[in-house]
């Protein structure tokens, strides 16, 4: 695939999955995002050395996701809301084992069982670990169809580079929406960096153990402390946010994946009637984009959060700014899907007061 | 010249068991190392243990270890299987982790086919957070939470999850065996070893169910517990091949 096809974004990040050399997949059926559930059946009948299993249980798709990765395969399992929960037991087990896998929460309105429409309302799940402990999960939020295709394949760099796992965060809404995609060229499983941890069985060296039991607390404390640095060098490394209209901006809109799609379109309708309004999208929501946040702060004093949620990015943001800017929030929960008019006048509300 | 007839085997590791005296992990662990050295496994074993009193056998099994959550050694011995189809994968399970809370993962491995080998320990409780009731429980019998005894309108009858598996297509070697005596020791000797060979020969899912004395929260002596066994214990849990589709391998 050299030129651009059209696909829906369940099916993106199947097949940018398979071109990342994922040869694993468990999973188990929810709406919104069974297309990918059975795109990668496909793609996994296909693939000479690729393994599908449709798990009876979230939590036996998450752990069979375990096993695999133990055995050095890169994996990968899917699910929305009700099911990223059943996973979280074995999202912390792969943090505290540090091993790399790939999980795309597709998103839908909570909590309980909700409904299937998009919703942003697993933002807190995502990035503040979700399972027990003291953990965090490098979480990637794809706003368009090219951009499930490209973090999907860097999800699966960041897994294995970081030995940890990473969470596409997308929602109903990117999952079924068809857009134009160029596909990266698939990797070369045999290029990819050994992995001189696995268990493949002690033929002619050490036997190795792969735990997380850790009775001694000061053993448990320093895998803490272990993970915490590692934490850090993810944070100083791979933060990544989109700016846009930025340069002369008085106020900044800030918002991810499905909402900062909207909310580009309200910010294009505010620039025609001469607002001076931007847009900052985070592309990592764990790290969050702190950095770039905090140079927008220096030039921008009213910042406007706009999330498919009661409001939980926003603690992130003002985490950053530390005070120094006013932070307004506006937010649909529910799977509610605003459209671009409804933020402009949100917008204007605020931008007559300040301008 | 004096002839060495007994030592440690050679694929466990030189550490002191955490085991409670007159406890059957022990004797287990012994086999199962012995079977591994006896199949020239070591090279290619992939061993799951349990939440449990065994957790920790990944200190004393000197082949590849992979800990699960508790209940999850069917899902990730799976995982592991799948990727690396020319190794031998088994689970290492306690009663409760493979009969209560890892139920689903476990029937469903079985009935996929799945090539691995589960070793089930029966002891009839939850030994390690201190004796509570286990879906192995016999009815009556005092544990911490069944502190009257076990009561079957209240509690439900024993569980008895190597049956159930017996049932499903994909298992295809199921024994009961005990390591309360020499001689059943033997057996279950040879039981673990017909397992291994079973999976070896790419046959489906074995599984053996060992019959284990827990002295120490039975409230018993190491003897009066193998007699429990004997005599208590293989009336509800009996001896026997429970399924065999593979004949004599």
């Amino acid at each position: 695939m050299s030129e651009k096809v059209l696909m829906s974004g369940n099916h993106v990040i199947g097949e940018a999955a398979a071109r990342a050399g994922c040869r694993f997949y468990a999973g188990y059926p929810i709406t919104p995002q069974n297309e990918l559930t059975e795109y990668m059946a496909g793609v996994m009948d296909r693939l000479e050395d690729g393994i599908f299993i449709q798990a009876e249980s979230e939590i036996a798709a998450i752990n069979m996701v375990i096993g695999a990765s133990m055995a050095g395969c890169r994996a990968m399992t899917s699910s929305s809301g009700p099911g990223i929960s059943l996973k979280q037991e074995g999202i912390s087990f792969l943090s505290a084992q540090e091993l790399p896998a790939v999980i795309v929460n597709c998103m839908r309105g909570g909590p309980g069982l909700g409904n299937i429409a998009p919703s942003q309302g697993d933002y807190f799940q995502a990035t503040r670990g979700g399972g027990h402990g003291d953990y965090r999960n490098i979480v990637l939020a794809p706003s368009s169809g090219q951009e499930l295709a490209d973090l999907t394949m860097k999800a699966f760099d960041y897994a294995d580079e970081y030995r940890t796992p990473v969470i596409i965060l997308q929602d109903g809404m990117m999952g079924q929406m068809m857009e134009p995609v160029l596909f990266p060229e698939p990797v070369d499983l045999k290029k990819l960096p050994p992995k001189p941890w696995i268990l493949d069985g002690a033929d002619g060296r050490p036997s190795r153990v792969i735990k997380s039991l850790l009775l001694d607390p000061s053993v448990e404390e320093e895998l803490n402390w272990k993970l915490a640095r590692k934490y850090e060098d993810i944070s100083n490394e791979i933060q990544d946010a989109e700016t846009y209209m930025t340069s002369d901006a008085l106020l900044v809109v800030i918002a991810y994946g499905t909402a900062a799609r909207i909310a580009k379109g309200a910010v294009n309708r505010v620039r025609k009637m001469g607002h001076r309004v931007g847009l900052f999208r985070p592309i990592t929501l764990y790290p969050f984009p702190r950095r770039s946040l905090v140079d927008l702060g220096k030039s921008v004093n009213n910042m406007l959060v706009f999330e498919m949620s009661t409001g939980q990015m926003v603690e992130d943001v003002k985490l950053s700014m530390e005070g120094s800017s006013n932070i307004h929030f506006y937010g649909r929960p529910g799977g509610i899907i605003s459209t671009p008019y409804e933020i402009a006048e949100k917008i204007k509300e605020i931008y007559v007061k300040i301008s | 010249m004096a002839k060495k007839i007994f030592s440690r085997p050679k694929y466990l590791k030189k550490a002191v068991f955490h085991y409670c005296p007159g406890c059957g992990h022990s004797i287990i662990h012994r086999i199962v190392a012995e079977v591994i050295e006896e199949l020239d496994i070591r090279g290619k074993t992939i061993g799951i243990p349990p939440a449990g009193c065994a957790v920790l056998a990944y200190d004393y099994f000197d082949v590849d270890m992979a800990e699960a959550a508790h209940g999850r050694g069917a899902a990730v011995a799976t995982g592991i299987k799948r990727v690396l189809p020319d190794r031998i994968v088994f689970t290492y399970q306690g009663d409760g982790d493979i009969s209560a809370i890892g139920t689903a993962e476990t029937i469903h491995a079985a009935n996929r086919g799945d090539n691995i080998t589960a070793l089930f320990v029966n002891n009839s409780v939850y030994g390690m957070t201190g004796g509570q009731m286990a879906p192995t429980t016999l009815l009556g019998q005092m544990t911490t939470t069944t502190p009257g005894g076990r009561k079957i309108r209240r509690d439900g009858a024993p569980l008895n999850l190597s049956d159930m598996l017996g049932l499903v297509e994909g298992s295809v070697y199921i024994e009961r065996t005990a390591v309360n005596s020499p001689r059943n020791i033997r057996r279950t000797k040879k039981a673990i070893k017909k397992a291994f060979k079973v999976q070896m020969a790419n046959l489906g899912f074995s599984l053996v169910e060992i019959l284990s004395p827990c002295p120490t929260n039975w409230k018993m002596s190491p003897v009066d517990a193998c007699a429990w066994i004997e005599e208590t214990m293989t009336s509800v849990f009996p001896l026997k091949v429970i399924k065999n589709e593979v004949g004599k391998i």
